[in-house]
């Protein structure tokens, strides 16, 4: 069994992360300071077992360890995992790669001064993999290859896998798997976290102002010797791009973690210059669009075709790209991952030639044959700017020009949920996958018709039999094969749904701010243990 | 020996032929209401650019044209373009189609609700008159945009919607000015008259009070129509208003002027200004309309 091996990495986040890496070494890190940053979204619950949105993890991951992170020096790489709370290097399988056992580091405290055992890792996992009925977790289906997770003694984590997997270690380095005080979950239930907090991580809580801030301060027990640097933090809440951007000009924040479209990356720069500093990164985002197939005519396979034929994806990389967070032309898997289309393979899928204006002939030959030349219908979408407006209207437009008329509802996040996950009644709605740790094998299952988070309304049982062979396969190679047969499935032979682009990363910030480097991902590297200021 | 009837139909002859042309009574418009004249000006200059958008636009206003993306105004471009290439003159000249729609519709309608209600609620009085007038207090507690947000939170976003967001707080407005004009023509006695002769409630409403007042009741719909656009533009400012890519002036704002103010501030000038002058020139219009129809509240 392997994994994926580290033999990419983005090119220019790679670059910014290496400059950046030794500028940060060539300096002294300098203790102290409070970082202010600013968030975009709401806080629904303290719970990272159960919540999904960077409106969480920003301002609270850094109350909590984890017992696997991405290397917080190096966190654009898919496969650099370290141990948070664990001793020495990642663990390899053993027993087949059926087996993964875990030193629990000795000292490491929450911060009500209960020490941090075994005993905690193992609570903590076996309520995200096997939680009890009525209690959610959104995460769950990453750990269908765990049988058990035991903790035979104090300082030891063991966790049995049914089958050897390579996305079981991504996926235990999840950053939304906070590990929870046993006593915590005995004594005071599995809901207690939603509304406290009591970690292990950097910072120790100090107030949440709901709809304006989160505080926390340094933690002096921190199991990290000589961190966190700072002395504190404040997550400022704040909605509105525009407000968020203002504040980092105005030096009301020093940073956004989840990233800003380009013209307002440009825009800072031209007014602040070198008191800015940009990291830019390929994100593990993709916007997509997703057809009812409980609708007529979206359960007609040459209509959906037709829709994924029309857009031009090449073009929309080129233009869409200055005035929107997407850029890169990808298939199922992150682009650039081992396990991820080549351009040579991607043109090979319905939509991704090179000539539009052929595809677009195909487009309007198939809604012929399929009688639906004048069809029309509305796009559900929700009602954020960034990227999800900005993809619509352009997506409305790709396909006017093959003779679709396309009217667009914009709905509020919670209204939009409902639509796709309740009413289930749009003809097309906006959808998107976006995932923390790159897991290619776990993160396509988006594209099942069975998974939770598949809003398509079809069985596909032939795109099933695939994934099950893809989950098992052992070798990259024949990983690889079977994710290319997958893909062509999903995207093109079924066109199930039509990825639209990637998302790209785009994070200016004060250039005061130290040590944090850019993941291709919003939810990575949010502990902030390694973040100084150079005031 | 000329009779009685025919000295009446000479005299009217006389009165129809002493009445003054057309570009006569118009130049004395202007003259007394040189402001008003301009309010019609702008108005009838969009009516018309709305009517004929599609032969006065040099662009599709929905055609995404990114090698033109965030064009500056020039000879090509008169009005610059946005983020999507899209041509903003071309966009403005058809969101006068969705502005005047939308004023109109919710204007007419509104002030129609309004007028009614306004006039039954006076016609019939006692219990009628004081619950509904209480409806109408609480309606008219609520400002108008937040009204207006409450009803768009309920129905959703969509042009349909947004009418009828628009439309639900004019009613009140309208039925209140209404019916005070409306309670005075009940004195009058010729709808004693008409109970008299046993006509319906619904005959007396409709053919005897109803014409008499319009007055107030022509004034509120030209005073709503820029109320209306300013509203629809603000609701799609918020993004709940009309949906991209319907060219519409707050959705154009809405998409300028958070990411472009700086670097392309025409992307949401232009729309900002086609959005005042409209309002504007609706006002100035309504204004004249009152005086000229009601010359007690010009004094007033």
């Amino acid at each position: 069994m392997k994994f994926p091996r580290l033999k990419f990495a983005v090119p220019v986040a790679a670059g910014l992360a290496l400059t950046f890496g030794m500028v940060d070494s060539a300096d002294a890190q300098k203790k102290g300071g409070v970082l202010n940053f600013v968030v975009g979204s709401k806080i629904p619950s303290y719970d990272g077992h159960v919540e999904t949105t960077f409106g969480m993890v920003h301002p609270i991951a850094p109350f909590y360890s984890l017992l696997i992170r991405v290397n917080p020096d190096n966190p654009s790489s898919p496969t650099d995992f370290v141990c948070d709370i664990c001793e020495g290097p990642v663990p390899k399988g053993t027993d087949g790669g059926t087996k993964y056992t875990f030193k629990i580091r000795k000292g490491v405290k929450f911060h009500d001064g209960t020490p941090l055992t075994a005993q905690d890792v193992a609570a903590t996992f076996n309520k995200i993999i096997f939680p009890p009925k009525g209690v959610a977790s959104a995460r769950k289906a990453f750990f269908k290859m765990v049988e058990s997770v035991t903790a035979p003694d104090d300082q030891t984590v063991i966790f049995k896998l049914k089958f050897p997997s390579g996305s079981f270690i991504p996926a235990l380095a999840t950053p939304f798997n906070f590990i929870y005080a046993k006593k915590d979950l005995d004594e005071k239930g599995y809901n207690w976290h939603k509304q406290n907090i009591n970690g292990s991580g950097p910072f120790t809580f100090v107030q949440h102002q709901p709809g304006s801030f989160v505080e926390g301060k340094k933690f002096a027990n921190y199991h990290h010797k000589g961190q966190p640097h700072l002395d504190g933090f404040k997550a400022i809440s704040a909605p509105k791009m525009a407000l968020r951007l203002q504040a980092i000009r105005g030096d009301r924040a020093a940073i956004e973690f989840r990233g800003f479209p380009p013209k307002a990356r440009d825009d800072l720069k031209k007014a602040l210059g070198d008191k800015i500093t940009v990291q830019e990164s390929d994100w593990n985002c993709v916007l997509m669009f997703t057809p009812n197939q409980k609708k007529k005519p979206f359960d007609d396979a040459r209509v959906r075709k037709a829709l994924t034929l029309a857009v031009d994806r090449w073009g929309g990389s080129k233009y869409l790209s200055r005035i929107a967070i997407v850029k890169t032309v990808g298939g199922v898997a992150f682009p650039g991952h081992p396990l991820a289309a080549t351009k040579e393979e991607l043109v090979e899928l319905d939509g991704y030639g090179p000539d539009i204006e052929k595809n677009r002939a195909e487009a309007r030959r198939l809604l012929k044959e399929a009688g639906q030349e004048n069809l029309k219908f509305t796009l559900n979408n929700r009602g954020v700017d960034q990227p999800y407006k900005v993809v619509g209207t352009w997506l409305i437009d790709q396909w006017k020009k093959v003779g679709l008329d396309v009217e667009q509802q914009v709905n509020p996040s919670p209204v939009f949920y409902d639509i796709l996950r309740k009413k289930k009644d749009f003809d097309v709605s906006i959808d998107f996958n976006c995932q923390s740790v790159i897991n290619p094998i776990a993160d396509v299952t988006k594209f099942l018709g069975s998974a939770g988070n598949n809003y398509g309304e079809y069985d596909d049982p032939e795109l099933e039999k695939i994934y099950d062979k893809l989950l098992k396969a052992e070798t990259e190679p024949e990983q690889r094969k079977l994710m290319r047969e997958y893909e062509k499935r999903a995207l093109s032979d079924q066109a199930h749904m039509g990825i639209t682009l990637w998302w790209y990363k785009i994070n200016p910030h004060r250039s005061y701010v130290k040590g944090w480097k850019i993941a291709p991902s919003h939810y990575l590297n949010q502990q902030l243990d390694n973040i100084w200021l150079d005031k | 020996m000329v009779t009685t009837s025919e000295a009446r139909v000479e005299a009217r002859f006389e009165e129809l032929s002493n009445k003054r042309p057309f570009w006569e009574v118009a130049h004395e418009f202007v003259r007394k209401q040189p402001l008003g004249s301009a309010g019609l000006a702008i108005v009838a200059l969009m009516i018309f650019a709305a009517v004929f958008a599609p032969i006065l636009t040099p662009y599709d206003p929905e055609l995404n044209s990114f090698e033109h993306m965030l064009t500056p105004p020039n000879l090509e471009f008169l009005l610059g373009t946005d983020q999507f290439g899209r041509d903003l003159l071309s966009r403005i000249i058809y969101g006068a189609r969705t502005a005047l729609f939308v004023g109109f519709t919710a204007a007419f309608i509104g002030s129609t609700l309004g007028l009614v209600l306004g006039v039954a609620s006076a016609f019939f009085g006692g219990k009628f008159d004081l619950i509904f007038q209480r409806i109408m207090d609480i309606l008219m507690s609520f400002p108008l945009i937040i009204l207006a947000l409450a009803v768009v939170a309920i129905f959703g976003t969509g042009i349909q919607n947004v009418i009828i967001a628009i439309t639900i707080p004019f009613i009140p407005r309208c039925a209140r000015v209404v019916r005070s004009s409306a309670l005075a023509i009940r004195e009058i006695p010729y709808i004693d008259a008409a109970r008299a002769n046993g006509f319906s409630n619904a005959r007396i409403i409709m053919r005897h009070m109803v014409p008499n007042v319009m007055a107030p009741y022509l004034i509120m719909i030209t005073a709503f129509v820029g109320q209306a656009i300013l509203l629809e533009a603000s609701l799609s400012y918020l993004g709940l208003g009309v949906q991209e890519p319907i060219p519409a002036w707050g959705l154009m704002l809405q998409g300028g002027a958070e990411e472009y103010a700086e670097s392309a501030p025409w992307v949401a000038i232009w729309p900002g200004v086609a959005i005042s002058l409209a309002v504007f020139g609706f006002n100035l219009f309504g204004d004249a309309v009152r005086d000229t129809l009601d010359p007690k509240l010009r004094s007033q």
